[in-house]
């Protein structure tokens, strides 16, 4: 079955990818943080508190939340783990994006070779839908299709 | 969005390629929320929220030199979050070698912040905007600063104005000399969304209401009534430090970035009611939920019922009025137990420029004699390593415990704890 939705692009591109959905708000610097310090290859999500990504490899994968919380060095980590090589294949976001994870989004786009569509305002019925594994693909206009 | 032909020529690479990156990475900021136009920023200084030279964030000293080789520095002074290290904490031989590898690239950076305008070498703090840091903002001002307590504590109790900007974007502000206009920058951005009701039988403890606060309206905006009860209205030294706990808490454990308080926040003093949406929501805060909203933390500490190994108080860092008072109740309580020293190592943390004048006064050395240690450190950086994150460590900071393994206490649990109960 498939399910297709539309957002707003906020940072240009196109993908496929399986899915990695946090209904939680995805903090950035507590999930990358010792991925990133140790050179874990599938950037495992560290966040002790969020069960939905705890422990799971976030590398490569379709990204799907509501929002970023916690630190404002988020947007920061979000640029390192694009510069290094270590980003989600894309971030989809029910909701409008917050400040930080666009800041993130953003600096990769401009400063680094790494390719991350970014979406947002998808709406709650698509975080709702998708689940982890199903392929997700993200075209230039910010349409979503949802496969699985 | 509209950019005047200044900013236009620098987008079209007027001044270098580089400039022209960080004008389009703003113009991309602005779009994302909206934004019309770019405004000036119009503060004496700029505040960055990085202050560590990690290794693994090398990419970050990289872009930084890319910035450099194009002398695309700060238009304006800046402080800094504060520094990582500080070898008078308390620490592990294998922590220290920890901390060295970990923060290979401090140096580094130090030195890149100073060639951008850092401000001086006591210009690491969180809280930047205490009298003795030097560099508070005045009302109606526009910030390009990251660090959310800082942010917070600008936009509600200073009545600046900043969005919660993430790392690296706030120096590219302070770099273009104008910023995205939309959100906290706005009139309509910063009216409340929510009314908060405080019902409490005494003055809460400021960094568990902020949490309450912040976990129920997230990142909106709340104007809170009833603390006059307890707090002058004016905005004098106790008030202010009470805000500025408030205010980190509600920041970290949710994300505002402007709150008002009845009647003494500058723009709630004068505009009342009429700055409150319509139909807004009220949550009330009683002794009961203040109870709900500290049982529902975590304990991730292995053993629940270890015996803590350090106490940090001051994150964000503490103003000079916390730390008189701090060494009147810690000695006070020693003295009622019949301790000499306090019983838990514990580190009070506070600005450089707070700490040199705290150093004047006979009050240093009375609290030294209790035993507390006092650093500039960054209690976030010290706890943020496997090593630290299996101590037991205790804190009455809500905003530690939100982003370390740190278990909060109430000021009092934490007083009796290191005076009394070493436990």
């Amino acid at each position: 079955m498939t399910k297709t939705f539309q957002g707003r692009v906020v940072t240009p591109g196109a993908a496929k990818a399986p899915a990695l959905v946090s209904h939680g708000g995805f903090n950035t610097l507590a999930s990358y943080q010792m991925a990133l310090m140790f050179g874990d290859k599938q950037v495992k999500c560290g966040d002790q508190n969020n069960p939905d990504l705890y422990h799971k490899p976030m590398i490569g994968k379709a990204l799907c939340l509501p929002e970023t919380i916690g630190s404002t060095t988020g947007g920061m980590v979000l640029y390192c783990a694009c510069a290094l090589g270590k980003q989600p294949a894309c971030m989809l976001f029910s909701k409008p994006i917050d400040s930080l994870a666009a800041s993130g989004a953003i600096l990769a786009a401009n400063w680094t070779e790494a390719a991350m569509p970014v979406v947002d305002s998808l709406g709650e019925e698509f975080l709702a839908y998708v689940k982890d594994g199903m392929t997700v693909t993200v075209a230039e206009d910010g349409t979503v299709t949802v496969e699985g | 969005m509209i950019l005047t032909k200044e900013q236009r020529a620098m987008l079209e690479g007027r001044q270098g390629e580089t400039m022209a990156k960080v004008v389009k990475t703003l113009v991309m900021y602005g779009e994302a929320f909206g934004a019309e136009r770019m405004v000036p920023v119009t503060s004496r200084c700029g505040h960055t929220v990085i202050s560590f030279g990690i290794g693994v964030m090398r990419p970050v000293y990289q872009l930084y030199d890319q910035l450099l080789n194009a002398n695309a520095v700060s238009r304006q002074p800046f402080s800094a979050d504060p520094r990582p290290l500080d070898k008078h904490i308390p620490s592990s031989l294998l922590q220290d070698l920890v901390f060295k590898v970990m923060y290979s690239q401090q140096e580094r950076y130090e030195e890149q912040l100073r060639k951008l305008g850092l401000m001086g070498e006591d210009a690491y703090t969180c809280a930047c905007y205490l009298p003795e840091a030097g560099n508070t903002p005045e009302r109606g001002e526009i910030l390009s600063w990251a660090e959310s307590s800082a942010v917070v504590y600008a936009n509600s109790v200073l009545g600046a104005r900043c969005n919660r900007n993430s790392g690296i974007i706030e120096l590219m502000g302070s770099i273009a000399g104008f910023v995205p206009e939309f959100g906290l920058l706005t009139d309509d951005g910063r009216r409340a969304d929510w009314i908060v009701e405080v019902r409490t039988s005494t003055l809460p403890d400021a960094q568990l209401l902020g949490s309450a606060v912040g976990m129920k309206v997230l990142e909106k905006v709340p104007f809170v009534r009833g603390l006059d009860r307890w707090l002058s209205r004016e905005l004098n030294e106790r008030t202010c430090a009470y805000l500025k706990d408030f205010g980190a808490a509600c920041a970290s454990n949710g994300s505002v970035g402007l709150y008002h308080i009845e009647g003494t926040t500058p723009e709630a003093a004068d505009l009342g009611e009429s700055i409150i949406r319509e139909n807004a929501p009220v949550y009330v805060v009683d002794d009961e939920e203040l109870q709900r909203v500290k049982d529902s933390y975590p304990c991730i500490w292995k053993d629940p019922d270890a015996v803590p190994k350090l106490c940090f108080m001051g994150c964000p860092h503490m103003t000079l009025g916390q730390l008189r008072e701090w060494t009147d109740r810690v000695e006070e309580s020693l003295r009622a137990a019949g301790n000499q020293k306090v019983l838990i190592p514990t580190v009070f943390t506070t600005a450089p420029a707070v700490k040199a004048e705290f150093e004047k006064t006979e009050d240093a050395r009375r609290l030294k004699r209790t035993g507390v240690v006092l650093s500039t450190i960054c209690p976030l950086m010290y706890m943020n390593n496997p090593l630290s994150k299996k101590m037991p460590v205790i804190t009455s900071s809500n905003k530690l415990r939100t982003y370390s393994s740190a278990r909060y206490y109430s000021d009092e649990e934490i007083l009796a704890k290191i005076t009394k109960e070493g436990k």
